[in-house]
């Protein structure tokens, strides 16, 4: 998802009886419902975890600018250029909720950001993708938008508390972004022939890329189960991804669109879509750096953080000086 | 009165907000802060917004069944009537700063001024869209000041920016005779009106900002009459790609 | 260089009700920081007026003083409306 594949650190998920004192009695409160608050205690491992995944998250959410960023200038309505500068706009302020819940873990925000411009640190591969027509617009708000809040709305209930309002915040106001998306594929879908085309040709580029945000099965990944007993991740990479086919499949169909999946089809035993295999090998290929955008994504964020840092600097040297003349003055005075 | 000259000042104002709303939309996902990002995009969906209050309205008066988006994407840079000041490209975040309080600066002396116009139409957009100036204005005086006084660097590339955009800011206040025409008759506002209060206020700033107000008195000018520099074109080139390739879709 | 200071935003959403703490963001001074809230908390009409406190003003109580702080409230249930029976007869109370 947008955090993907996050390291526990832990080579088992403990039992209850292996724990000590402090450690079951913060695994009985996660239990009990009873959330985390930032100056409870809790163990190493849960909080190193959190902040790579907020982190992770908040980076998918800053990166994730880039991609639509690509089309602001270009948006072929006014209407449609304000729908989409407020949307990027939202994902910067989700960013800055996300770095914020992190930051409440005892981590700085510039700390957690330089991790990501070193590379050291992933964000969600979908954004490595290119968007190359108009549509690709909509697709992302349809699908990414779409997979994404799947995920975000389960991790409302989670554990940490900062993390939960957070969640809560970016969820209120991200509902409409899917809504949004949906509408202007729609728009496209019943265009001309050529806004069909490209409709289409968003959507076959979409597809894969969309059900790999949900990470590969993690029927035997020691981190999911730790993670889903910390309630930290709170359903399996498969069920949402079965949840969000069963889900869009339809979608697609009442657009006209054809999902590009000749195995797809309805299983009436299960009650479910089957679908095709996932080409792993390009999600790990992307995720090590080798998407078509990963190069460029990071450079534009170093750039502008590098472009950015006199301007960050001066304000600091300004609010300085301005306080120190106000010492003066009351000195005086 | 004469429509067109109703609707070629309106066009104006619409062109004016598009134009720097195009260009501030250039920084979405790239500004120099997350928080400064955010607001940056704030003043550029303002400027959206208002101008297609300008721009509905001049299709409207004009009565050629052109709306909005038709005045946006489907005019040509000569038929494009808006500031050379507001097309100049971002350059560095001090660029972009000094060209917001230029523009924002006159732009609150005129709103402020059609508040009062004789059309209720006009009165009532910018009643409107003087609320949000407003807080453009606060915004950009204030990193102004700030920026100016703050570090060596700051400073340098603050009065860069102020005397690299200076001869732009002429025109502003350089009426013609549709302004002149509407101006006499209540409904528009003679720009030449608003310039002391404009340099009174340019001056304040740059006072407590540490920054030298050019003493150059060559402006450049053309922008209303449709003459302009060649970034426009390219603006507009990227601005209308869809609706030039795709003419006969709806979005 | 260093990092922009956090700072705490709180808003009130609606005449009448508290400053609701929303969450933070990073700012030089107070003045930018009501700004940034401004732009960062508010962008759907949520505010009607900003507090912004530097972070590390703010003192919490701490976690291990949550039972010598909070259970002795526990027992006073004297203090709610709920301890003293009314008869149904009795209005107005």
């Amino acid at each position: 998802m947008y955090a993907q594949m996050v390291d526990t650190g832990m080579k088992r998920v403990q039992g209850l009886d292996e724990m000590s004192a402090e450690e079951r009695a913060f695994q009985e409160k996660i239990d009990a419902g009873i959330k985390i608050e930032a100056k409870d205690w809790m163990p190493e491992g849960y909080r190193r975890t959190l902040i790579r995944q907020i982190s992770q998250h908040a980076h998918s959410e800053i990166v994730g600018q880039l991609p639509e960023g690509n089309w602001v200038t270009r948006a072929p309505t006014l209407k449609r250029k304000a729908i989409l500068l407020a949307k990027i706009q939202d994902e910067a302020g989700h960013g800055l909720y996300l770095y914020s819940a992190a930051e409440t873990l005892g981590v700085t925000r510039d700390q957690v950001y330089a991790d990501l411009l070193s590379g050291k640190v992933k964000y969600s591969s979908i954004f490595n993708y290119p968007t190359t027509n108009w549509a690709d617009i909509g697709t992302v708000g349809w699908l990414v938008d779409g997979a994404a809040i799947m995920n975000q709305i389960p991790l409302c209930r989670c554990s940490y508390g900062p993390y939960s309002r957070a969640m809560v915040r970016v969820c209120k106001e991200e509902s409409f972004h899917q809504r949004q998306g949906y509408d202007l594929v729609m728009a496209m879908a019943k265009g001309t022939p050529e806004q069909k085309a490209m409709a289409q040709d968003a959507l076959n580029r979409w597809w894969w890329p969309a059900l790999m945000m949900f990470g590969p099965s993690d029927g035997e990944s020691v981190h999911s189960a730790q993670s889903m007993q910390w309630k930290i991740k709170i359903l399996s990479n498969d069920e949402l991804r079965q949840k969000f086919v069963d889900q869009t499949v339809p979608q697609a169909e009442y657009l006209g669109l054809t999902i590009p999946d000749p195995d797809l089809k309805w299983n009436e035993d299960t009650g479910h879509y089957d679908f095709g295999e996932i080409d792993w090998e390009e999600f790990r290929q992307v995720v090590a750096g080798n998407g078509p955008c990963n190069r460029d994504r990071l450079r534009t964020r170093v750039k502008a953080w590098e472009d950015g840092e006199w301007f960050r600097d001066a304000l600091l040297a300004h609010a300085e000086k301005k306080s120190e003349r106000q010492v003066a003055t009351a000195k005086a005075a | 009165m004469l429509l067109d000259d109703k609707s070629v000042y309106l066009m104006r104002l619409g062109d004016n907000a598009l134009v720097l709303s195009q260009r501030l939309s250039e920084w979405c996902g790239k500004g120099p802060a997350f928080e400064e990002d955010m607001a940056l995009t704030n003043t550029a969906l303002d400027l959206i917004g208002q101008a297609r209050m300008w721009l509905s309205y001049a299709g409207e008066v004009e009565g050629r069944g052109r709306d909005e988006d038709a005045l946006a994407f489907r005019r040509d840079s000569h038929e494009f009537t808006n500031l050379l000041l507001v097309e100049q490209p971002n350059g560095d975040y001090a660029h972009t700063l000094v060209r917001q309080f230029f523009f924002d600066v006159w732009h609150q002396l005129t709103l402020d001024a059609l508040t009062r116009s004789s059309d209720d139409r006009i009165a009532d957009i910018a009643s409107k869209a003087i609320k949000e100036v407003a807080y453009h204005l606060r915004r950009s005086s204030d990193l102004v000041v700030r920026l100016g006084d703050g570090t060596a660097e700051s400073r340098r590339r603050m009065q860069d920016a102020v005397d690299a955009l200076w001869m732009y800011t002429g025109e502003m206040f350089k009426a013609d005779e549709t302004e002149e025409l509407l101006g006499a008759q209540g409904l528009a506002c003679d720009p030449s009106t608003l310039k002391d209060a404009w340099l009174a206020m340019v001056r304040e700033v740059f006072a407590e900002a540490t920054l030298t107000v050019p003493d150059s008195e060559w402006m450049q000018k053309g922008g209303k009459q449709g003459r302009h520099g060649e970034h426009l074109g390219l603006l507009l080139a990227e601005m209308q790609f869809l609706q030039r390739a795709y003419p006969n879709a709806s979005w | 260089m260093k990092e922009w200071p956090l700072w705490e935003v709180f808003i009130r959403s609606q005449h009448g009700l508290a400053h609701k703490h929303v969450g933070s963001l990073h700012a030089p001074d107070a003045e930018m920081a009501i700004n940034n809230a401004r732009d960062v908390y508010t962008r759907r009409n949520e505010g009607l007026s900003i507090w912004v406190v530097p972070a590390a003003e703010v003192t919490a109580s701490s976690p291990a003083d949550k039972e010598a702080l909070f259970e002795p409230a526990n027992n006073k249930i004297y203090r709610h409306p709920t301890f003293f029976p009314v008869p149904e007869e009795v209005k107005h109370m």
